[in-house]
């Protein structure tokens, strides 16, 4: 095993108790005070998460566009300078080999970040189909650090500290935050507001410490898990993988076949044949926490699927996750058992998202 | 909210980090401070059948928290006499209190000589220490 990688914020964790895993490559914090703390602190103030782990992509050039539009299932077309999409990379045969925010950074300059265990591959992927367009894929990895800063009161913590007014949802601007020229992103993965910032890795301890000190609470990996999987954030090796198409995934909304994306012809027919499977989310009627690999059983106990997150949910305080189930199964409020180590748990299959956020 | 660090003086220690209180020929088992705090907040507690059998070393229930699922061992060897009901709703006992509210069984023991394997406090203390 090759030596895990540190963020540039190792030490901010190590100062505030964090509990450090292997994740990706990286060692990073799982936990500071506790998941569940974590987890409500996001929900009902404001958390702020080092995701400096995640990659990033930079093209640039006449022809970014192009190659973009070639790579990613959705219309980059569509994104103003200073907007953000999301979309996934699939291959030829439609597997999904990341999901992937973009933001059009100028005219013909994009940045998308990645998955950390996806980011090489990505890259790789960037630059194999880049012949014949006009422009420049770099890797911007070790250009930025990334804090997630999510909750009610994310915007409000993070404007006190900013220079201008912050970027909208799903719109992205260069700003100063903390004195620090940073660029601020309206998105993340919490299912709450807040932004997403990136900063020079020199001065993200700094930015950091200036969070923390307006009020934001250090959430780890694990709460992050909850939150995404309470909002039926898709997380990549999970949820999805080169096994699956973006149709089966539930992810058909982001995949604008007309583009002629690699593997638009693969979702076209996914699309309209329909898949075996679809991904949904369920809730546990009883006691139990499912989890990944957990086997999912129809009314007749015949095998009807299997678990590809599960865990606590916090918020709902009962056992949630998302499954790949026959398409039979896939209405909300059927009827499922989870088999949870040989334990049969009733559960239901419910709608998107488990948890909304409070005023909507 | 988590308790503070302790062993306390009286209990008997296995080293997978589960205790039990000794009271003649029956016991109480738990989990150990050190134990509670690698898991994590507590979610969930599936405890065993009151008149199932434990043997010792062995698996006798799953506690888990939101990130991973745990087995418990039985310290010593015996029947199930009563188990926690209250932590079926109030798991976070097992955090808050590992010594007292948050107990998890009481075993009717079938060799109390096997209490002379256990760690006393001073001994499961050496061992956290070694890592």
């Amino acid at each position: 095993m090759s030596e895990l990688r540190r963020t540039p914020l190792y030490d901010e964790h190590v100062a505030a108790g964090a509990r450090l895993v292997p994740f990706a490559g990286w060692e990073m914090p799982v936990q500071y005070e506790g998941v569940i703390a974590e987890h409500l602190a996001v929900r009902e103030a404001c958390g702020v998460f080092d995701v400096s782990h995640m990659g990033q992509i930079e093209t640039e050039g006449p022809g970014a566009l192009g190659l973009l539009q070639r790579l990613l299932s959705n219309d980059v077309a569509r994104i103003a300078v200073g907007g953000a999409q999301y979309a996934v990379l699939c291959r030829e045969d439609g597997g999904i080999l990341d999901d992937l925010f973009t933001y059009r950074l100028a005219e013909d300059r994009y940045l998308t970040v990645t998955n950390a265990a996806n980011h090489a591959r990505d890259l790789a992927w960037f630059r194999e189909h880049a012949d014949g367009f006009d422009c420049e894929v770099r890797d911007a990895l070790d250009a930025w650090a990334m804090l997630a800063v999510q909750g009610p009161d994310a915007r409000r913590i993070v404007s006190g500290l900013a220079a201008g007014e912050l970027p909208a949802r799903l719109r992205t601007a260069p700003l100063e935050v903390a004195g620090i020229d940073c660029l601020v992103c309206g998105t993340g993965y919490t299912g709450e507001d807040g932004v997403e910032i990136l900063c020079p890795p020199a001065r993200a301890a700094e930015l950091w410490r200036a969070l923390l000190e307006a009020g934001a609470k250090p959430a780890g990996l694990g709460a992050r898990d909850t939150l995404r999987l309470e909002a039926c954030f898709h997380l990549y090796g999970n949820d999805m993988d080169a096994s699956r198409n973006p149709v089966e995934a539930g992810l058909g909304w982001c995949c604008k076949e007309e583009t002629g994306f690699i593997g638009a012809e693969a979702v076209a027919r996914a699309r309209a044949e329909g898949t075996a499977e679809v991904l949904v989310p369920f809730a546990l009627t009883e006691r139990g926490v499912p989890r990944q690999g957990n086997p999912v059983l129809g009314p007749d106990g015949e095998p009807a699927g299997v678990v590809t997150s599960g865990t606590h949910s916090p918020c709902l305080e009962r056992g949630v996750g998302m499954a790949y189930v026959a398409r039979a199964l896939a209405e909300p409020g059927t009827e499922i058992t989870i088999d949870v180590r040989g334990k049969h748990r009733a559960a239901r299959v419910e709608s998107r998202p488990l948890y909304a956020k409070k005023g909507g | 909210m988590a308790a503070e660090e302790s062993y306390p003086d009286d209990l008997k220690y296995h080293p997978e980090h589960d205790w039990a209180r000794i009271d003649g020929d029956e016991a109480t088992f738990g989990i150990t401070w050190y134990a509670q705090d690698q898991l994590g907040e507590v979610v969930f507690f599936e405890p065993p059948e009151v008149g199932a059998t434990v043997t010792k070393d062995e698996t006798y229930a799953e506690v888990e928290s939101v990130k991973a699922v745990s087995d418990v061992i039985a310290p010593l060897s015996g029947e199930v006499i009563e188990v926690n009901e209250a932590i079926g709703d109030s798991p976070e006992k097992i955090n808050e209190d590992p010594y007292g509210e948050g107990w998890l069984v009481r075993v009717k023991l079938s060799d109390p000589s096997e209490v002379d394997a256990l760690l006393d406090a001073d001994s499961y203390r050496d061992l956290l220490a070694q890592g």
